[in-house]
């Protein structure tokens, strides 16, 4: 229950990576036969990878993590174009990655908006026009947030950025193989999208780069993809990254009818627990998404508990950060820090069945009741 | 299975001593953090024994993390039975010492143990205080430091028109 923190590698893409490491293991960069076969499957991959977001394969660059991706596209962008403009914009509820891009972006002289949503965690695109300046030079929202599965209305967010000049850049490493993207029809110049969120291996990931996109590259080196991003290429780890793209490509219409009614199914089980409430939006969600927040009690608990019965869950209580503070994404659709304190993240993937999501509906109330009753705060605090 | 935290700490979670509301208690006490926004309850009942006030049944319930329960169920635990002179004294590192201590625990949670001590001291004071006996004046003092984190959270989370603290 816990897909979106990260997924199991699918037998198929082991198997696809295997011969990589032991006979297929060449530099990209050789000139031998085992250097060329290793450039070959690279960039094999890299056609599939652009396809399945409608991209030419020239315009997808690897790097090792969305974190990266995402990085690279905040401060690649904001150094190629600091002569044009010095503004950016992002959303309040963008992963960690972005926003702490950001925030070292304004100590390095660059000014920043951040974006407010809704109480489901949409952006209003009346507020993101009337934020773009003259010297705006990228809007960075994601496609579908991390914690509550909102999916944002990207396609009209490209048309308002490129209407205006402005790079739009997206993270979509929750969203890349599980529903569809067309980097073209949606008007994204830029798109960070993770293997390991899609049942390929930790260590890959991609950026999508529009052709004739002004960027600057984070890693100077030997000039490998395209001179944007120097380091040995992970070869293995891309061709696994890449048959999980095409294995989602061929089932992702499916599944993810399959997943939204299961999701649907658990969250009205859920609702039906005393002082319940869905957090993010009802339908524009991911469909292996479902997040919620108990009244009365503490997240990190009720993680510890469901544990306990062999259930993976996840919280945005302040007590399961270092910080002690709760999720900026919970308190940014309008939840209350008590509120975010109690909350519940479920997803759910590949492997779940519907026995799972009733097995879940059936220990959770009994969780929520335990902490309950041990706990200060009854109805009417 | 792995656990995050050890043996001590998940034997007081899973199977916390002493939790839960008390009918007709002598003594209530709360404190609350202000970092975490975690809050715990004592309730206590005292019984006079050779001229001294000894703390016959204690409970304890608790909004909060994994770690703060089972500070509150360890608590009580070494609470029961001790004479409102010696339960005062309890600090901590004795509650941390009893799960395990400080390398079991991680730096950021050690904070809970604080959360239960200044509970209890609340209680306590609160007893001297409907009893109309003389506060301590240490007590006196913790008193004022923990209702003024009170005070501080209720501030902060003022707008949201909750965390009615005080004692009622």
């Amino acid at each position: 229950m816990d897909y979106a923190a990260t997924t199991p590698v699918d037998p198929r893409v082991v198997k696809a990576m295997l011969p990589y490491f032991t006979k297929k293991f060449g530099n990209t960069m050789s000139l031998h036969s085992f250097g060329l076969e290793a450039k070959k499957a690279l960039e094999n991959s890299r056609e599939i990878i652009a396809n399945l977001m409608n991209a030419s394969p020239e315009e997808v660059i690897f790097t090792s993590s969305a974190t990266e991706a995402n990085n690279q596209a905040l401060k690649g962008i904001a150094f190629a174009n600091r002569k044009k403009g010095k503004h950016i914009i992002v959303s309040k509820i963008e992963h960690h990655c972005i926003l702490e891009s950001a925030r070292w972006l304004e100590r390095q002289g660059f000014e920043v908006t951040y974006l407010p949503v809704d109480r489901y965690g949409l952006v209003d695109l009346g507020q993101l026009e009337d934020a773009i300046r003259k010297d705006t030079i990228l809007v960075s929202i994601m496609h579908a947030n991390n914690e509550i599965g909102t999916i944002e209305p990207i396609k009209e967010i490209g048309k308002i950025c490129s209407k205006h000049g402005v790079y739009f850049h997206t993270d979509a490493a929750q969203s890349y193989g599980k529903i569809p993207i067309d980097v073209k029809k949606m008007n994204i110049d830029l798109l960070s999208a993770s293997s390991h969120k899609m049942y390929g291996p930790k260590g890959a990931a991609c950026l999508y780069i529009k052709k004739d996109v002004k960027i600057e590259p984070l890693l100077h080196g030997g000039g490998h993809e395209f001179g944007l991003r120097s380091s040995t290429v992970n070869v293995a780890a891309i061709v696994g990254f890449a048959k999980a793209a095409a294995i989602c490509k061929k089932v992702m219409v499916k599944e993810a009818k399959r997943l939204t009614k299961l999701r649907d199914r658990l969250i009205k089980g859920c609702l039906k627990i005393e002082n319940c409430h869905l957090n993010g939006h009802p339908t524009k969600r991911l469909p292996n998404n479902a997040n919620f927040w108990f009244a009365f009690i503490e997240g990190e608990s009720l993680v510890t508990e469901l544990n306990r019965y062999g259930i993976a869950a996840s919280t945005g209580s302040a007590c399961s950060t270092e910080s002690l503070e709760p999720s900026h994404v919970l308190l940014a659709i309008g939840l209350k820090p008590h509120e975010a304190h109690g909350s519940l993240r479920l997803s759910i993937g590949r492997w779940t069945e519907k026995k799972e999501i009733d097995y879940v509906l059936k220990v959770l109330p009994e969780a929520v009741e335990r902490l309950r009753k041990i706990s200060p705060y009854k109805k009417g605090w | 299975m792995e656990l995050y935290y050890s043996k001590e700490i998940m034997k007081h979670f899973r199977n916390p001593k002493n939790l839960g509301k008390m009918k007709n208690p002598d003594a209530v006490g709360e404190a609350g953090n202000l970092l975490c926004g975690d809050v715990m309850r004592i309730y206590l009942k005292i019984k006079e024994k050779n001229g001294k006030k000894i703390i016959s049944d204690i409970k304890g319930e608790v909004f909060g993390c994994v770690v703060a329960i089972a500070n509150t169920s360890v608590l009580t635990t070494m609470v029961k039975g001790k004479s409102l002179e010696d339960a005062v004294k309890i600090d901590k590192m004795q509650l941390i010492e009893k799960l395990g201590g400080v390398k079991k625990i991680p730096p950021t949670k050690l904070h809970c143990s604080i959360l239960a001590v200044d509970a209890l001291r609340e209680a306590i004071y609160n007893y001297y205080l409907k009893n109309k006996l003389k506060i301590p004046k240490e007590l006196e003092q913790e008193h004022k430091r923990i209702q003024n984190v009170l005070k501080m959270i209720e501030r902060r989370y003022k707008k949201y028109n909750l965390y009615n603290f005080g004692l009622k």
